[in-house]
């Protein structure tokens, strides 16, 4: 494997007497694998958000519908979710559904785990939202004869959005750091790349410190950003 | 003032009345709100509804506008019921979209202004002529800017609600309204929400309806003065129930009940 060779000459000076001295030429070494992991866990969090906020939002509506039975149902669907860990989740998709003939690859495996299980946290935002949205936005809309589909999508739902926006956002970042879980059902993303490195070569700090990096590196300016634009739509 | 300069008043005429309420009864739990109401607004006719506080008269305006469904008796706009249909002579419940046609008749100004915050002054305007009566954009665009400039606010088309004073909203709200041309247009206390300096401006404005247009009015307020200014007829609300009923120099004026008398004293010595 090309991995295994282009590591060699690090692991060689270390083999032996395990030293915990960071080697920077090692660290670099690191990167490029580092970077093809990242792509896919920027893969899984963008796919994950767009599923996730989409699904939120079938579900909140469902439940604000009050449809009988459906919106129980639903509720109960995102009680599950929320109070069960997301690795199991994941690993219920990934291991166990198999068994019963649904195959997934495991990058598409993990994006419909983070995808659900933020789902339904991504929906309890949107219901707040909604929710938020004064009577009088709705009795105004009425009296003036407005479509019900219009009166969501041109009233209700543009002024809930500006109160779950900012909390999507947080989401997304936090997805974004929690998608190294995927590593644990083979998404070889960004940690589960840095474990390779580090089983290979039997060095885990340069690889996974590395890994570390590059997650502050995104989040940190990301979470600064959405607070920028927090205080912006805030103020309008 | 036509209650001034003698022209005729068209009193309860029930067989073409604009807006009539037979019986109507609205419970909220076991408190009676409204009891046994019967009311007619004849077309063109400018009603106000003074009362105490928690008397009923919003809910007048609400069951009008249909936002509140009667717990008894029925209501009839323009010849179409809220919230029943005609069926072998018997008044049969019907539902929302029965209710949605009667209230095209109706435009309603709420005391708390309710435009929509993330649209400008000229889009809360041109939002139920595009996607109500279907006009086309630039159509639209030409009647709301009539409008805001009727109302005095040419010059803050591109401004979002929060961006204006309070009396400035409650202007494009009344412009919004009139956007549909209601036959009958209620107002809910529009000016109890706002500063005191702005109540002013408001008031002109619905004078200025109400002597130029052809358009019912019902209005709910705590102006005395306005009330005798602009109506046809006075109504005191109170418990629920209609205590007095007549033209404003005989209601506001001389009023013949004993709760009136005391609920004007009270309102003028504030």
């Amino acid at each position: 494997m090309a991995g295994r060779r282009s590591y060699g000459a690090a692991a060689a000076t270390i083999s032996g007497a395990m030293t915990l001295e960071w080697d920077w030429g090692f660290a670099l070494q690191t990167l490029p694998t580092l970077l093809r992991g990242l792509v896919f866990t920027l893969e899984a969090t963008f796919y994950g958000s767009l599923l996730a906020f989409t699904l939120g939002l079938v579900w909140a509506l469902a439940r604000l519908a009050e449809v009988p039975v459906a919106s129980q149902l639903i509720r109960l669907w995102v009680e599950f979710i929320r109070g069960t860990p997301l690795l199991i989740q994941l690993y219920f998709l990934f291991f166990i559904f198999p068994t019963y003939g649904v195959t997934l690859p495991a990058l598409e495996t993990g994006v419909i785990g983070l995808g659900l299980y933020y789902s339904a946290y991504a929906s309890e935002v949107y219901r707040a939202g909604i929710e938020g949205v004064p009577r009088g936005q709705w009795e105004a809309s009425l009296a003036l004869g407005l479509p019900l589909h219009r009166v969501w999508g041109r009233i209700v739902l543009p002024q809930a959005m500006r109160f779950a926006i900012p909390v999507l956002g947080n989401f997304v970042i936090s997805m974004f750091k929690e998608s190294a879980i995927l590593s644990t059902i083979s998404v070889l993303e960004l940690i589960g790349q840095a474990n390779i490195i580090g089983a290979e070569t039997a060095r885990y700090v340069e690889p996974l410190t590395m890994a570390a990096l590059i997650f502050l590196i995104i989040s940190y300016p990301a979470a600064r950003l959405l607070r920028l634009l927090e205080a912006r739509t805030g103020a309008v | 003032m036509p209650s001034e300069n003698g022209t005729p008043q068209p009193v309860n005429m029930p067989g073409d009345a604009l807006m009539a309420m037979r019986d109507v009864t609205m419970r909220f739990g076991s408190r009676t709100v409204i009891d046994s109401l019967d009311l007619n607004v004849t077309a063109g006719e400018k009603l106000a509804i003074i009362g105490p506080s928690g008397s009923g008269k919003t809910t007048i305006l609400r069951l009008a506008m249909g936002l509140e469904r009667p717990t008894g008796g029925w209501i009839r706009i323009d010849g179409r019921y809220l919230w029943h249909v005609q069926r072998n002579e018997a008044l049969v419940p019907a539902g929302d979209r029965q209710a949605r046609r009667a209230r095209r008749a109706v435009g309603m100004v709420f005391q708390q202004f309710n435009l929509f915050p993330h649209m400008t002054a000229l889009q809360n305007v041109t939002e139920p002529l595009v996607h109500v009566l279907r006009m086309r954009r630039n159509e639209a665009h030409e009647r709301a800017n009539d409008l805001l400039s009727r109302v005095g606010l040419a010059t803050h088309l591109e401004h979002r609600p929060a961006q204006l004073s309070g009396g400035q909203q409650q202007r494009v709200a009344i412009a919004r309204s009139l956007a549909l041309r209601p036959k009958l247009m209620l107002f809910d206390e529009v000016t109890s929400a706002l500063d005191p300096e702005l109540v002013g401006e408001v008031l002109n404005v619905i004078r200025d309806l109400a002597h130029t247009t052809s358009m019912a009015m019902m209005i709910v307020t705590h102006e005395i003065t306005f009330a005798a200014d602009i109506a046809d007829r006075v109504i005191m609300f109170d418990q629920g129930r209609i205590v007095e009923e007549g033209e404003p120099k005989v209601v506001l004026r001389e009023p013949q009940s004993q709760r009136t008398k005391q609920f004007l004293k009270a309102i003028l010595e504030r």
